[in-house]
């Protein structure tokens, strides 16, 4: 990017804008404006002060302190357990979707993919009152069940909002599939279920990866509609932490905070990694 | 690719049954059941009678109300504009880069979006606060110019931070900063479309960046401006956490009302009506962006 200007841009490109100098300064002050709050967030949750704002050296204390705190531990397992049943479920409701409208012709096929598109389009809000009051009106979801069971209710919530992403992905990755395929197996004397476990599965791998992928973070990240359907015993860490933080700014919450972005940024990495290596591998026709 | 169900009765059972009950039973009847109290009037302290009744619509169109829904609709509409003006140009810069710095331009932009909505929102408290990191660095200026001004005999008043958080500012301030990357993506992606030659045949027969811009370049990016719009209007228009953490008591959003008429102030259906309000001006937007669409496809775009 930044080889010796006079040379290589006699005459400069006319579309290199990311050359231009107020494009890349507009560029960069964006980037500051995205990260700057993220990175100071993360720098003091080290700072050895309470009040957060000079720094007084390095420490490790709040991540003690944040680690020994039973309820935010419960919750932190509370979300990974929540997203990980989540995740599973979405992925197999939104693969059938996706196959389904993949493959069919059916009546009432513009209603379905409406109503499909509701979970994404319905506000956050509107979302986590119906949820509210189904769980507590029509269906009460018992309390006082053991854990995970009294996750449940967020579990279904979360599915339901999760699995229509999920269908979208996976439906954006069958579109590439060639038919020929099929029709080779099919000549070969293969039936409808080799033929999905052996070629549209293994053809379906990156999007369903992306899907899971998608599926975790949302449920991971979602506080509204949790709020709506979390009780006193089953909060989860966005709950927790925006009770934490409600009135105050503390080095605890950053410690926790902190915590939760270096997973996101850790499983986002592992997931693009693979799915590069996926998508690479079916693109040469090695993974078929 | 279009079989008809009929031919694989069993495979199109197993295939619709699950995401359809599903959807049926965990997301179609509890909003069912919110339409329906929306009609209703609170019978007792636990018990919600639904008589039919338009009370709860016609309470949510008293001025106090009204307000609030044009209030949420400023703020969104802010954000949004905010978010294509300061998007655009570094939709244009990931356009135009090579496909290497692409990938991470792309990368850098997205990966505040993987981060917890709280959490992002968590930051902006303690940057914004008065004694956040705004504030300091401004006081840290100030006491400095005041010892300069001390020496020509000029000393300057004591250092008031800024009010920045829990005000309307911090509330558009905090949605531009959440919903950025919504906007950045579409733009992106339509612009990434575009065919370069038309820009080049711009440049060379004379019109500069700006008119390239203006007359080429916007035009043909209307798709992927509209879809940003819409991505970026709908989440502010119902946002909750930005105006509940960020906002003062005069910022409160729809989102905000309807989460106390159902946590605090226990009138289900009216919550229920707002609840339904916030849907259909959801719909208005997604209808509005369908027809422009396709009054697009029309004329031959």
């Amino acid at each position: 990017m930044n080889a010796p200007p006079a040379v290589r841009r006699t005459p400069p490109g006319p579309l290199d804008y990311l050359g231009r100098w107020p494009i890349r300064t507009w560029l960069i002050l964006v980037v500051i404006y995205l990260y700057a709050p993220l990175i100071t967030l993360m720098a003091f949750s080290f700072n050895d002060s309470r009040r957060n704002i000079v720094w007084r050296g390095f420490t490790l204390k709040y991540y003690a302190q944040t680690l020994a705190d039973s309820d935010l531990i419960t919750a932190f397992a509370n979300s990974l357990t929540i997203a990980a049943v989540s995740t599973v479920v979405s992925v197999v409701l939104g693969a059938l979707t996706a196959l389904l409208l993949w493959r069919f012709r059916f009546p009432a096929k513009p209603a379905l993919e409406g109503a499909l598109a509701l979970p994404i389009v319905v506000p956050e809000i509107c979302m986590g009152v119906a949820m509210l009051v189904f769980f507590t009106q029509i269906v009460r979801w018992p309390t006082d069940l053991i854990w995970p069971l009294n996750l449940g209710a967020i579990i279904i919530s979360h599915i339901s909002f999760s699995f229509s992403f999920v269908a979208i992905v996976i439906r954006g990755r069958l579109a590439s599939f060639n038919r020929e395929l099929e029709e080779a197996a099919k000549d070969l004397g293969a039936g409808e279920w080799r033929i999905f476990r052996d070629i549209l599965i293994p053809h379906m791998r990156p999007g369903l990866l992306a899907g899971a992928l998608l599926a975790f973070t949302l449920s991971l990240d979602d506080f509204v509609i949790t709020f709506f359907t979390s009780g006193p015993d089953t909060t989860t860490f966005p709950v927790k932490v925006y009770s934490m933080v409600r009135f105050s700014v503390t080095p605890e919450v950053n410690a926790a905070s902190t915590l939760l972005i270096v997973l996101t940024v850790a499983l986002t990495a592992v997931a693009l990694r693979l799915q590069g290596a996926d998508v690479a591998r079916a693109e040469t026709g090695e993974g078929l | 690719m279009d079989e008809s169900w009929k031919r694989a009765r069993a495979v199109f059972a197993t295939f619709a049954g699950p995401p359809v009950l599903w959807l049926a039973a965990f997301f179609l009847v509890p909003l069912a059941i919110i339409w329906a109290y929306s009609f209703g009037d609170n019978a007792s302290l636990t018990r919600i009678a639904i008589s039919g009744t338009l009370a709860n619509y016609i309470h949510a169109i008293q001025p106090l109300y009204l307000g609030i829904i044009a209030k949420s609709l400023w703020f969104a509409g802010l954000t949004t504009a905010l978010c294509l003006v300061i998007g655009f140009p570094v939709a244009i810069a990931i356009t135009f880069a090579s496909e290497k710095s692409k990938a991470w331009l792309l990368l850098l932009i997205m990966l505040p979006f993987w981060t917890n909505l709280l959490i992002r929102t968590y930051a902006l408290m303690a940057v914004l606060r008065t004694e956040g990191y705004i504030n300091f660095g401004l006081g840290f200026f100030w006491t400095g110019l005041g010892h300069l001004t001390a020496l020509f005999g000029h000393p300057l008043p004591a250092f008031q931070p800024l009010e920045l958080l829990h005000n309307n500012f911090a509330v558009v301030f905090g949605l531009v900063y959440v919903q950025l990357p919504f906007m950045v993506l579409p733009l992106y992606a339509a612009l990434d479309r575009l065919d370069r030659s038309l820009l080049e045949a711009s440049l060379d027969l004379g019109a500069g960046h700006l008119t390239t811009f203006a007359r080429v370049v916007v035009p043909l990016a209307v798709p992927g401006i509209v879809s940003g719009i819409l991505v970026t209007l709908i989440p502010s228009i119902g946002a909750y956490l930005t105006p509940d953490l960020l906002g003062g008591p005069s910022s409160q959003m729809i989102a905000n009302v309807i989460e106390r008429q159902f946590k605090t102030a226990n009138d289900w259906p009216f919550g229920a009506a707002l609840s339904f309000l916030l849907m259909y001006m959801t719909f208005v937007a997604i209808a509005v962006q369908a027809i422009v669409a396709r009054g697009r496809k029309a004329r031959g775009r």
